[in-house]
């Protein structure tokens, strides 16, 4: 028998595939949702596949700036998660965050105006891709250092716990979605947010995008029991669940019963929600790391194609239909493109903006004058 | 109405008064709740205000630090309490990368109204590890405000002052000053601003300008050189971020000499900043360039005499006040 400190993965395709759900289940699980909720679904990871593909144009003609990571394939993720939960729910992400941004509500011109380096960003070009924030939609960021929101997750699950429960002398009523990547399993940050979620019984999920790669280093090869991640939840006594990330039907599905569980019991879980980037890592990625022949096969399971043709093959949805989804949400990214570029770069005056609540600076080695009045000289 | 208090007691104090104030702010750190805090600070908060709001914390000053951002993004009002802020250094990611951006990148959406406390600098024969004067390495970083008191009376107007602060505070104590008893006044609404220098000592030959426990290094050079004819006025900072500059050029337009006396290494540090900002501002008043006294530019060491020898000291201030004021 092996010891489980010297346990090795399986030797299992990457990333391990999870069990689809059968034609008969996925016609079953459609009967069951309201005709809207499906046909929003679609259009929403429509519209952040469009908005990812023209993200890459913009990248490419040098519009766009910096890092930037798309979220081509994940699609499912982000729209079936943020389906489950209210819109008091506090959301929180890593750097792959335009399709969480859209999920939750951002209107695409922001996100894209983000990115353009725009004033009418949602950061007003201060952020940039990798830092989406929405403060109306809950929605707290983007965060550029892998794993460095988990800790943030949990501070969100503390909050909305304290001020149900301490300060409004309620049940604590919210969860927290705190999303990360396979990446980030190997960050002290994530294991310390872990251990106290699970020690201060704080509602925040944490679900893992597991598209079996780190950059461009196989899970099987940067962190142990990697065929089963899960088992990093037991070990901090939380809930976990296995969910197949590239079906929104089957996230839903498995998400709202577990949120609702969260919020009853005011505890942690844990996700591992197996996905495919379809992409690169970040724009610069030639994907050496993997086979031709393994893109081809997750390709098979694009979320989209999959509801899609789950719907038209429940007479949900026509082909007329989808093409004109395609139609509005090019068009609704069209204008995003063309807000952004007429929106105006942020302005010198903005420079020092935003550094702290009070005004500040600029710096002149003369301390703050605007804050101090001045040399008296 | 004022009392003598022990400085840790005024740090509790003001703690206590805000946590009564705002329902908003709660203390989270290692043995700040069941132990009374690893220095007593928190002696008796959870008592008061139970486990809900005076929370034990796993040794996780990652995990705990970001725990309070996030908390404070969503409109919480956080206390967090390092043992020592030489274990901050494992939560450099968080207070460091989040704390004091987060307003900034969220274009003025998500504020981080948050006081990381504890002490600060060497706390005797600890070693290098535990021995961080975190002042220079952090004050670098835009986005955070640091204060750092000497006095009892100041651990309380200035800590009352962080925790209403809408924005990261940095909050340096000294273990070695907890046991400091001092006129503490009694009004909950004693609160000192940030950027006001105080100026514990008046003098005419020479400026000592200082921050948090080598105040009282200064002050004790000061007496000393007064029985030898050198008149010193110290200045105490008591923050850094704002830094009170026109207070410290006043004075040096009047003695025309200037000495920094900072616990942390020489090295781009608070002293170089000061000496730096006072040669540019003063520089037809100095009549001699401006001399720092820091701690050696060595790791710390444990030896009682070799610790002692490397952090400024009395000795050392009156040296470099002889030279900036030709008296040696």
């Amino acid at each position: 028998m092996q010891q489980s400190g010297s346990m090795q993965p399986e030797a299992e395709p990457t990333p391990p595939q999870v069990q689809q759900a059968g034609r008969d289940e996925t016609s079953a699980l459609l009967a069951s949702l309201p005709m809207d909720t499906v046909n929003h679904w679609l259009r929403e990871m429509m519209l952040i596949r469009e908005f990812e593909v023209r993200t890459m144009q913009a990248y490419q003609d040098k519009k766009i700036g910096g890092f930037c990571h798309i979220y081509i394939g994940q699609e499912a993720v982000a729209v079936g998660t943020i389906a489950a939960i209210t819109p008091e729910d506090p959301v929180v992400t890593a750097y792959r965050d335009h399709g969480h941004a859209l999920a939750r509500g951002m209107d695409p011109k922001y996100c894209m105006a983000e990115m353009y380096g725009r004033i009418g960003g949602c950061a007003k070009g201060k952020g940039g891709s990798m830092h989406m924030f929405d403060k109306a939609n809950n929605f707290f960021g983007g965060h550029g250092i892998v794993g460095a929101q988990c800790p943030l997750g949990a501070g969100l699950a503390f909050a909305t716990k304290y001020r149900d429960e301490v300060i409004n002398k309620e049940r604590s009523k919210h969860v927290t979605l705190c999303f990360l990547g396979d990446g980030a399993l190997n960050q002290g940050a994530v294991h310390e947010a872990k251990n106290l979620a699970g020690l201060l019984d704080l509602p925040v999920i944490y679900i893992v995008e597991n598209n079996g790669y780190s950059m461009g280093t196989a899970i099987s090869r940067g962190t142990t029991v990697g065929h089963e991640i899960t088992r990093k939840a037991d070990a901090y006594g939380i809930e976990s669940a296995v969910i197949d990330g590239l079906d929104v039907l089957s996230v839903y599905r498995d998400m709202k019963p577990l949120v609702e569980h969260c919020r009853q019991t005011s505890r942690p879980a844990f996700v591992d929600m197996r996905t495919y980037r379809f992409k690169g890592h970040s724009m610069s990625d030639p994907r050496k790391y993997r086979t031709k022949d393994e893109e081809a096969q997750y390709e098979l399971l694009d979320p989209i194609a999959r509801l899609s043709k789950a719907m038209i093959n429940n007479q949900m949805l026509t082909d007329e239909r989808f093409k004109q989804i395609g139609k509005e949400v090019r068009q609704e990214v069209r204008e995003a493109i063309k807000w952004s570029v007429a929106s105006k770069p942020p302005g010198k005056d903005e420079l020092y903006k935003d550094v702290y609540v009070e005004k500040w600076g600029p710096y002149t080695g003369t301390s703050l004058p605007e804050m101090l009045g001045g040399d008296e000289s | 109405m004022s009392r003598v208090i022990e400085f840790r007691d005024a740090l509790c104090e003001a703690m206590t008064e805000e946590m009564v104030r705002d329902e908003r702010v709660f203390l989270m750190g290692e043995e700040v709740a069941e132990y009374d805090g690893a220095y007593k600070v928190s002696r008796g908060m959870l008592e008061q205000f139970g486990s809900r709001r005076v929370i034990d914390t796993p040794i996780s000053e990652s995990g705990f630090s970001g725990l309070g951002i996030g908390a404070a993004m969503h409109g919480l009002r956080p206390i967090i309490e390092f043992m020592s802020w030489s274990f901050s250094l494992v939560a450099a990611d968080p207070i460091l990368n989040n704390a004091p951006k987060m307003l900034y990148m969220s274009g003025g959406q998500f504020g981080c109204p948050i006081v990381f406390r504890g002490n600060d600098g060497a706390g005797g024969q600890l070693g290098s590890t535990h021995s961080w004067c975190v002042e220079s390495l952090y004050a670098n970083v835009p986005g955070l405000k640091m204060a750092i008191p000497a006095f009892p009376s100041d651990a309380k107007g200035l800590l009352k002052t962080a925790i209403r602060d809408d924005d990261p505070v940095f909050f340096l104590e000294s273990e070695r000053l907890l046991a400091l008893k001092g006129e503490v006044d009694e009004d909950p609404e004693l609160l000192i601003p940030f950027g006001t220098a105080n100026i514990p000592r008046e003098g005419t030959d020479c400026t000592l300008v200082s921050f948090g426990r080598p105040v009282h290094f200064c002050l004790e050079a000061a007496e000393e050189l007064a029985g030898q004819n050198i008149s010193c006025e110290v200045i105490d900072g008591r923050s850094i971020r704002p830094l009170d500059v026109p207070t410290i050029t006043r004075s040096v337009r009047k003695t025309n000499a200037c000495v920094v006396v900072d616990q942390s290494w020489p090295f781009a540090s608070i002293a170089s900043e000061v000496a730096a900002t006072v040669s540019e501002q003063c520089f037809d008043d100095l009549d001699h360039p401006v001399v720092r006294v820091n701690s050696d530019d060595v790791p710390a060491p444990y030896a009682f005499d070799l610790e002692q020898e490397m952090l400024p000291n009395a000795r050392k201030i009156c040296q470099a006040v002889r030279t900036a004021t030709y008296s040696s």
